[in-house]
């Protein structure tokens, strides 16, 4: 049955790069027809994961989008208008090979950085929103991305408008240095002041927000949600099992692990995510605004 | 005052065991201190001590990152590697220094904040996060004082302030050179390279705009002379705070809010 499965995989195939076998040793499928779930290990039809929203049908893993993707599911149509697309990194510590990195990324992801900001609408209410894109240096905070969120802020507080952060992030940019570190200062000082304006700020975890950026502005929501499984945490799982010399349980650190200890205030399925937030800025929306 | 050490022999010297640490140098700059414990929620950790004492006639609120000496004071202090209760515990003492208008003065010296299970399940993230934000916003002077390491998110949580100054041989890092070495190269054993690379040194967080000021050490390192560190330490807080303390809030807040916000190098065509 399994073979007869990968046998019609196979006649799909036009080329592309095989990936894992399913571990019977002797069939191959190509990378982008399949989709291996990193939490259950099951394997599925890309197309079927992909009409599915990009969960995993076993084990209900929201897997990682690309920030277009998400403006797409969550931005009214027509409705976005991007802020900063022009903000681009440099090599402040002349760090060998960043320059290089920056680049090819750039080429593969159609990105200029790992965050996309702007305005948009959300079933009818405006709000500034913030998708970084893990597929981009798995979202590390460097210069622009800690310069966009701040900015975003600033506008927000400015129109008193809403923002709604969708984070995703390794942590921080190494390769910038100690300035990369300073932007969890600087992102964590723009929410302080829209928070002071009384404006309202919503975080969506999603997989993985982790390290400066789980321990800055991504913590800073007056409400925060996350995604179903994914993971969330201040320190790698590996760092953590290296000092305490033993395995984790498979549950730390995930959006589930998070809500029990109390640093979430909800977990939301990616198909009813758009409703949630809309409802949640209409809740929001103040008088003296048109 | 030129420093001829590498930033790796920095790093050798400031892990001297024999350098002063907060508990060291507090009673030799900071008169009658009486020592606070607590978040009021957890626990008391004792990587991070804090309370009040007098420097110049003002009384100001002291925070610090503490190392042990020896492995029996380091089993408590958890090698300076604050839990989330210690970050709580700094906040709270902050916003205690706020209400009766004391500056704070906080004394960074850490690897890290801790990595752990029960760091994860009482949110470190969320405990650093909070003190980032709050701390951008207090309404009382902070200047921190980097005095040996000043590892990533875990100095930083001490480190949003009006001046930042850096003990001459001391570093400040968004990762340990080893750490660095490990991700970037797969190789630890690189570590020497990485600390020469990265820029984690008071000069070069100077030329970056970072570090407001550097604080010589004694020939050798403070190791050689505590008292004398302690006095050079002490001569920098006594002529900081008076340009802080007669600054009014809304323009502290400001510059405070500046001083962070135009770090970063970017294009923009
Ligand atoms: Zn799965």
């Amino acid at each position: 049955m399994l073979e007869d499965l990968f046998s019609i995989v196979k006649s799909r195939a036009t080329g592309a790069a095989t990936a894992q076998s399913a571990g019977d040793g002797h069939v191959s499928v190509p990378a982008d027809l399949m989709f291996k779930c990193p939490r259950c290990q099951k394997m599925e039809f890309m197309e079927n994961f992909t009409l599915s929203g990009k969960v995993c049908p076993s084990c209900n893993y929201h897997s990682r989008l690309t920030a277009r993707e998400r403006l797409e599911i969550t931005a009214d149509p027509t409705s976005f208008s991007e802020y900063d697309a022009a903000l681009k990194s440099v090599n402040p510590i002349d760090f060998p090979g960043y320059p290089e990195k920056l680049a090819q990324l750039r080429a593969a992801t159609g990105l200029e950085e790992a965050i996309i900001t702007g305005e948009c609408a959300i079933e009818g209410s405006r709000c500034v929103i913030g998708v970084m894109d893990s597929h981009f240096m798995m979202a590390s905070m460097g210069s622009v991305v800690g310069e966009k969120i701040t900015r975003a802020f600033e506008k927000a507080t400015e129109k008193k408008l809403p923002v709604v952060m969708f984070t995703a992030s390794g942590g921080a940019r190494m390769q910038e240095g100690i300035i990369s570190l300073m932007q969890m200062a600087k992102t964590s000082g723009a929410v302080s002041r829209h928070d002071d304006s009384g404006g309202l700020y919503i975080t969506v975890l999603t997989d993985p927000t982790t390290g400066g950026v789980a321990a800055s502005f991504a913590a800073l929501g007056d409400i925060i949600i996350a995604e179903p499984k994914v993971l969330i945490g201040f320190a790698g799982r590996r760092v953590i099992e290296n000092t305490i010399r033993q395995r984790l349980p498979d549950d730390f650190q995930s959006a589930e692990f998070f809500l029990s200890h109390g640093f979430v205030d909800m977990i939301v399925e990616r198909s009813a995510m758009r409703k949630t937030l809309g409802r949640l800025l209409r809740f929001h929306e103040r008088g003296d605004r048109p | 005052m030129s420093n001829p050490l590498t930033a790796w022999e920095r790093i050798e010297l400031i892990r001297n065991k024999n350098r002063p640490t907060a508990r060291d140098y507090i009673p030799m700059i900071f008169e009658h201190f009486i020592e606070m414990h607590g978040d009021r929620c957890y626990g008391d950790d004792e990587a991070i001590i804090g309370g009040i004492g007098r420097i110049a006639r003002v009384p100001v609120t002291i925070i610090a990152h503490v190392k042990g000496r020896n492995l029996e004071e380091n089993k408590k202090t958890n090698f300076a590697m604050p839990h989330p209760e210690g970050y709580r515990k700094a906040l709270r003492l902050m916003k205690q220094a706020e209400k009766f208008g004391r500056p704070v003065i906080c004394l960074v010296d850490t690897p890290g904040a801790y990595c752990g299970i029960g760091a994860e399940e009482r949110g470190q993230h969320e405990a650093i996060a909070k003190n980032l934000m709050e701390m951008m916003r207090l309404k009382t002077p902070i200047l921190t004082i980097v005095l040996g390491e000043g590892g990533s998110g875990g100095a930083l949580g001490l480190a949003v302030c009006d001046e930042l100054a850096m003990l001459q041989n001391a570093t400040y890092s968004v990762i340990s050179p080893r750490g660095f070495a490990s991700i970037l190269w797969k190789d630890a054993s690189r570590e020497k390279e990485a600390a020469n690379l990265i820029r984690i040194t008071a000069e070069d967080l100077k030329e970056f705009g970072i570090c407001d000021a550097i604080i010589p050490e004694p020939v050798g390192g403070a190791h050689r002379n505590p008292a004398l560190a302690a006095e050079a330490i002490s001569g920098y807080v006594r002529q900081a705070i008076p340009n802080f303390i007669q600054k009014p809030i809304d323009n502290l807040l400001q510059t405070r809010y500046i001083k962070f916000r135009k770090v970063g190098a970017f294009s923009e065509t």
